[in-house]
């Protein structure tokens, strides 16, 4: 027990410095604003580790970039402005959400083809068997056998 | 008509392979600078061997140059400045330093153990002019024009392969140019 105590203060010690390792206080006048940075900082990307947004990376590159939205945000900028400023200088690559135009126009209607070119082929293919089968496949003499072969119980007084 | 569809999974693999085998020996870390096509940004920060000098965009005009982001503390940098030395002494190539976040004892113990190849250091200890070039990890290397437009970012180490292949052939399109 007391093994288990001394683990879990070690743990707790270990979490506490673990988080101070990263000190990064942006002071803010409002929740909103607050808010505002969290949410800009999770939609750009740091060109340093790929796929990371600059709020979770510790690469210095990302913390540049924090402080320039953080500065950004305090002279006023929109965040069109900060993002606009930040492509700028590290290109479309730090936007997690890239732009509608004529290079990126096949990723954004990807989905959308697919989904319209599944529903053609369900559609084909329900069609086509609608057309080969239809109400019954078996002739009148054939159906009459098989009745007879369901209810007469008996294979061997089969005729 | 549809003996044809039978083929439909052969194209589709075919056109699937194509798409992925273009993408094999591409390096997902290089990125192409956003800069390309437009002027060094203005910046105005000290000379690293005269601290009292202050330098600016204006450095970069009337002849191409070669930017070449370093540290200290930079690995990669040990290993890329033979090549450099090579490049100025060899090739008569004029090579703009940025010493990128570094302090000046580094940077000088640095030069004085493996040669300066540099025709003029900026000194940029705050990271400042690297961040409006979007410089995301050192070393990295600009081809500037003579009218002080960027027209090529290699990020990674400079070798004589990265120089026949990829810098020279820049270096010689803008010297045509202006």
């Amino acid at each position: 027990m007391r093994f288990m105590l001394i683990i879990l203060a070690a743990l707790w010690v270990f979490a506490a410095t673990a988080q101070a390792e990263a000190p990064e206080f942006y002071d803010f006048d409002t929740q909103v604003e607050e808010q505002r940075f969290r949410n800009l900082n999770a939609e750009l990307r740091c060109p340093k580790c790929q796929n990371q947004n600059i709020a979770d990376s510790n690469a210095p590159i990302s913390k540049d970039m924090r402080d320039q939205v953080y500065v950004m945000m305090q002279s006023g900028a929109t965040d069109d402005e900060i993002v606009g400023a930040l492509v700028d200088r590290f290109g479309e690559f730090v936007k997690y959400k890239p732009p509608v135009d004529s290079r990126t126009i096949v990723l954004w209607g990807f989905p959308f083809i697919a989904v319209f070119g599944g529903l053609l082929i369900v559609a084909g293919v329900v069609l086509r068997s609608r057309k080969q089968n239809p109400e019954s496949a078996l002739s009148p003499e054939e159906q009459a056998r098989v009745k007879r072969m369901l209810t007469d119980k008996d294979p061997s007084s089969r005729s | 008509m549809k003996r044809l569809t039978l083929f439909l999974p052969l194209v589709l693999a075919l056109a699937v392979g194509l798409f992925l085998a273009a993408g094999i020996g591409k390096d997902p870390t290089e990125l192409e600078s956003a800069l390309i096509g437009k002027p060094v940004p203005e910046f105005s920060l000290e000379n690293l061997r005269e601290p009292d000098q202050t330098l600016d965009q204006s450095l970069f005009h009337g002849q191409v140059s070669l930017l070449n982001v370093w540290a200290e503390w930079c690995p990669a940098c040990w290993d890329e400045h033979e090549d450099l030395m090579w490049l100025a002494n060899e090739k008569g190539v004029r090579i703009i330093g940025l010493n990128y976040k570094d302090q000046r004892e580094n940077a000088f113990r640095f030069l004085g153990r493996l040669g300066d190849p540099y025709q003029t250091i900026i000194f940029d200890p705050r990271g400042s002019l690297g961040f409006d070039l979007g410089v995301y990890g050192a070393p990295e290397t600009f081809v500037i024009d003579a009218e002080g437009i960027v027209r090529y970012r290699h990020v990674g180490v400079v070798n004589e392969r990265v120089w026949e292949e990829i810098l020279l052939p820049v270096i010689n399109r803008a010297e045509g140019n202006s």
